[in-house]
């Protein structure tokens, strides 16, 4: 009667997610690009020591102010060197150890911070979410950089000091974005059917509600691995971030400022490479809301 | 066709692009509606009710293809009409109730703003004039101190008070067609009846056509003049409601009048008929009859092309002659 | 009446709620001193208007709110004084919406199997064993054990509900508009599921829906809810045959079965739903009732008892000055 070739009988319909979502991300070329210069930038901080060609803290005043290959310099220093001679190249390549840590870091802090607080307000209600609400009120009503600024000021500029200042501060937009998807997610029926059946509430937590936000985590997380990025580097320009002779990119540009107006590539190689780096990862986390957000629709 | 047709539409197609193919939503649909009568279209969801109606009043969203060979409006070519003769017939000469009544009010504006508004739009009348047919209308769809409602926003109504606000804004400029997509799913029996009710008595009252959305067969059997069923983007009976009820023709509106618990027909708490199976994908290439996959009379046939049977008024879409009604007579 | 095995002893939920981005905290009884009780093997069906109460009402005998006062009892027990496991393992819901009713992340395996792995009954083994019974009973092929609910249709995903529901082999399922989301073809097959499953294993059921057709084929006693309150129980035949309340009559009025020619009926009662937050005083029902009186206004109605079952309406209050109408 009925056949199995025929075309139209089948009774499990379409890809599954992980398939539909594998399809999404082969077709999302801004997710790729953000994705690959991130990768190459990870992998270039993870393998600096094999791929700078010198120490990037090895000073020599007989070569200061090489200029890069391209604006007539030797292929001995292909970025050219700094005023204190330092290889322009190795000190890029070892910034963005710095750079990236900082963002993964702080990001990881503040991501944790904030998806508790979030995550407790939204699904427990209440008094929690009163308070949390609070919290996230006074956080929103001091100004980052300021606060940045003056613990760097009072405890002074170190790689600790600013990743912890970051981590500590940036985890507004995690709470926020947390508690609304924790809300929204904590009303639907298959919670209250895990509750029904005696599941625990951290086992619901975890297994229920976690999956099912997971992907805005994502997208935040790239958000303010930037901005902590972007928050080093202005600090780091101002005096008040990582100290010297650490090789930061925000420090580069401020040790290049001076001498802007007769050597701009002193400024605009880590600017460009800053720029990149903040690029790809918002690229990416673009990216990351395109190809999973339409299973948020129901 | 006598000269009282309003709306003729032949053999319309509607394919949506999607991911891996073209989905193939609406295949071939004729259908004519005269000026008071009242046509139904029943269907499973995504059996495509909603896209046939959209597609005439050119509301389709971007991507979706529309072909047919024919599809006329009080004489207007709808297939070639510019985008602003569709607007100028929209909201005046054809309305649409939807489903929902809170997408279809605006909620900054009072309701007396937007009823009023939507007579503006299209007449040419003082605000006083429009006003005053503001009121007249919320009194005939039963609201009571219209006066005092017209300051009202949306919210401050009940479900089926403001779907009774989208009915009147739906008559403002008297139209002679009223779309009415699933006006009453949203809402609680009594008032549904209470909706139903006002829409028949309006249309009879105004002389109006109207195509009535529903997946509710008690809704059609009592609203409906015309009835066109509707299963995987093709119609595959259409009639006289009395004459599809008494004598359904096709095994798809079979199934479905078996499906549904008939309070004194069915014996409380025995099975109900069922329909085996879910609806098929249609994307791709779909060829002949989309319900073979559930069909109890299915046969190798019925994967060609299949002709439409029955008489001018009382049609259906099936491979076998009597639609298989005497293999059920055989086994009853 | 066979022995109660879910009773609710005159439980009420209040909720507190805001009224605008300013307003002031109002109280809202969203069930009102009810009392019900479900027989073993019973369907009890439960009608009413939107917002009146009824999936509170279910959320309470779930244990999935509490009660602001009164209690649910379980086999005479009170429900705070049972643990989880053997709640769950006597109570089990099926709600409504089968998109949001099941994780979209997990796979059908693990939805199912979700039961099991909580109370830690058997080893992975015994639990595939138990997953591919149940999916057999509710007439799921097992090849959808590894497939999302994103793969399934409506009607499969309620299956899947269903499943996830008896896998425990609980004795009393609390079914939220079950249907409701379903199209006609699907919603008979899982009625048609949910009656042989009860008569299997003998389940009971508290059946909500607004479709009085659906209630009156599978419910064996119907409870009709108003703003709160159950205002009549009864014999699902005497419900439908003789019903009391005028809002029983109404709801009963207000059915459409498929025969052409009938047109829509009258049903001669007012459109406004009374708000909840500000209910009217005496009987609930008095703003929409066509035989309301003074009195009514006034005086709120008592439950009365009838043959098998109760109703609350002056009319048939034989000390209310009002009483001789409704025979009239
Ligand atoms: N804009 C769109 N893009 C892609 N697919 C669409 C779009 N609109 C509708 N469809 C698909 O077309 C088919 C028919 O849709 P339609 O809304 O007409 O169904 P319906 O009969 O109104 O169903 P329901 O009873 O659920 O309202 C469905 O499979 C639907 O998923
Ligand atoms: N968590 C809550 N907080 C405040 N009010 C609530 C809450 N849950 C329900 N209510 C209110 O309680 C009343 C009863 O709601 P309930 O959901 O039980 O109605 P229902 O009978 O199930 O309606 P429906 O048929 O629409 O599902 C409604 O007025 C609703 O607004
Ligand atoms: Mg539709
Ligand atoms: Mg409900």
């Amino acid at each position: 009667m009925t056949d199995m070739t025929d075309p139209l009988m089948q009774d499990v319909q379409g890809p599954s997610p992980r398939d539909l979502l594998k399809r999404r991300v082969k077709g999302h070329l801004g997710l790729l690009t953000g994705v690959g210069i991130v990768g190459l930038l990870v992998l270039v901080a993870i393998f600096a020591p094999l791929l700078a060609p010198h120490d990037p803290y090895a000073q020599s005043l007989m070569t200061r102010m090489e200029p890069p290959v391209f604006l007539g310099g030797d292929w001995e220093h292909p970025l050219g060197t700094d005023h204190l001679g330092r290889d322009y190249l190795s000190r890029l390549i070892y910034g963005a150890r710095v750079s990236l840590l900082i963002g993964a870091v702080a990001a990881l802090i503040s991501g944790v911070i904030g998806t508790a607080m979030g995550v407790a307000a939204g699904y427990f209600g209440g008094k929690v979410d009163a308070v949390v609400t609070f919290l996230i009120n006074v956080r929103l009503a001091m100004p980052v950089v300021l606060v940045a600024l003056a613990v760097v000021a009072i405890l002074g500029g170190s790689l600790t000091v600013v990743i912890g200042v970051l981590g500590l501060l940036l985890w507004d937009r995690f709470a926020v974005v947390m508690r609304a998807s924790t809300l929204q997610v904590a009303r639907r029926d298959y919670v209250a059917a895990a509750r029904s059946i005696g599941a625990s509430t951290p086992r619901i937590l975890l297994t229920e509600i976690m999956p099912n936000i997971v992907n805005n985590l994502i997208v935040i997380v790239t958000l303010e691995m930037a901005h902590a990025i972007l928050l080093e580097a202005a600090l780091s320009f101002l005096g008040l971030g990582v100290q010297p002779p650490t090789p930061s990119w925000g420090l580069m540009v401020s040790e290049g400022k001076n001498m802007m107006l007769f050597e701009p590539w002193l400024v605009l190689i880590p600017g460009i490479v800053l720029f990149l780096l903040v690029l790809a990862i918002n690229l990416m986390g673009d990216g990351l809301r395109d190809v999973t957000a339409p299973e948020n629709r129901s | 066709m006598t000269d009282d047709t309003l709306l003729k539409v032949r053999n319309l197609t509607l394919d949506i692009p999607v991911g891996g193919g073209t989905l193939r939503a609406v295949r071939g649909i004729d259908f004519d509606l005269k000026r008071g009568e009242t046509l139904s279209i029943v269907g499973e969801s995504g059996s495509g009710k909603s896209l046939t109606s959209l597609a005439v009043m050119g509301l389709l969203g971007k991507g979706i293809k529309r072909s047919a060979d024919e599809m006329t409006f009080e004489g207007t070519d709808l297939l070639r009409a510019s985008k602003r003769k569709m607007r100028a017939l929209r909201g005046d000469r054809m309305a649409m109730i939807f489903q929902e009544p809170m997408t279809s009010l605006n909620p900054a504006y009072t309701i007396g703003d937007q009823l009023i508004e939507a007579l503006l739009l299209h007449r040419s009348v003082g605000r006083e004039t429009a006003r005053a047919r503001a009121v007249e209308l919320l009194e005939k769809v039963g609201i009571t101190a219209a006066e005092s409602r017209l300051g009202q926003y949306p919210h401050q109504l009940s479900g089926g008070l403001r779907q009774r606000v989208v009915i009147a804004m739906a008559l403002m400029c008297e139209p002679d067609l009223v779309i009415a997509d699933e006006p009453t799913t949203a809402l609680d029996v009594t008032i549904q009846a209470q909706i139903l009710r006002l829409l028949v008595d309006l249309t009879r009252e105004m002389n109006m056509a109207m195509i009535l959305i529903t997946h509710d067969l008690g809704v059609v059997a009592r609203v409906a003049d015309k009835v066109a069923v509707m299963y995987a983007g093709e119609l595959v009976e259409t009639g006289p409601a009395a004459s599809v009820f008494e004598a359904p023709s096709h095994p798809y509106t079979r199934g479905l009048l078996r499906c549904i618990p008939q309070p004194g027909k069915t014996e409380r708490g025995a099975p109900l008929g069922t329909i085996p199976g879910i609806v098929p994908s249609l994307i791709g290439e779909v060829s002949g009859c989309a319900f073979r996959t559930r069909c109890p009379h299915a046969v190798p046939g019925c994967r060609a092309a299949i002709p439409m049977r029955g008489d001018d008024v009382h049609g259906y879409r099936c491979v076998h002659p009597d639609g298989a009604i005497s293999a059920e007579r055989e086994i009853a | 009446m066979t022995e109660a095995v879910l009773e609710l002893d005159r439980v009420r939920k209040t909720y507190t709620v805001k009224q605008g981005l300013f307003g002031k905290r109002k109280p809202l009884t969203a069930v009102n001193d009810v009392s019900l009780s479900l027989g073993k093997g019973e369907v009890l069906g439960l009608v009413g208007e939107s917002g009146c109460g009824k999936s509170t009402l279910a959320k309470l005998l779930l244990g999935l709110e509490h009660p602001t006062s009164g209690q649910v009892l379980v086999e005479g027990e009170s429900m705070d004084a049972l643990d989880r496991r053997a709640l769950a393992s006597r109570l089990q819901p099926i709600f409504q919406d089968p998109y949001s009713s099941l994780n979209p992340r997990k796979s059908i395996y693990d939805i199912v199997s979700l039961p099991l792995r909580v109370h830690s009954i058997g080893d992975a083994r015994s639990q595939e064993k138990a997953v591919k019974e149940i999916l057999d009973v509710v007439g799921l092929p097992q090849r959808v054990m590894n497939t999302y609910p994103s793969q399934m249709s409506g009607g499969q995903r309620q299956r899947v509900a269903i499943a996830r529901a008896l896998v425990m082999k609980p004795e009393i399922v609390i079914c939220d508009e079950p249907t409701s989301a379903l199209d006609v073809s699907v919603q008979s097959q899982i009625l048609n599921l949910l009656g042989e499953l009860r008569r299997e294993f003998g389940l009971t059921y508290l059946f909500i829906s607004h479709d009085l057709a659906v209630v009156e084929h599978l419910a064996t006693r119907v409870a009709v809810m108003y703003l709160g309150r159950i205002v009549e129980e009864a014999p699902v035949a005497e419900l439908f045959e003789a019903p009391k309340h005028p809002y029983t009559k109404a709801l009963l009025s207000s059915v459409l079965t498929p025969e052409p020619g009938l047109g829509v009926p009258e049903t001669s009662l007012g459109t406004a739903y009374p708000n909840p937050i500000d209910p009217p005083s005496g009987c609930a029902f008095h703003p929409r009732c066509p035989m309301a009186t003074e009195h009514c206004k006034a005086v709120a109605p008592r439950p009365l008892a009838t043959a098998d079952g109760r109703v609350e309406c002056h009319l048939h209050d034989p000390e209310s000055p009002i009483y001789a109408k409704a025979a009239a």
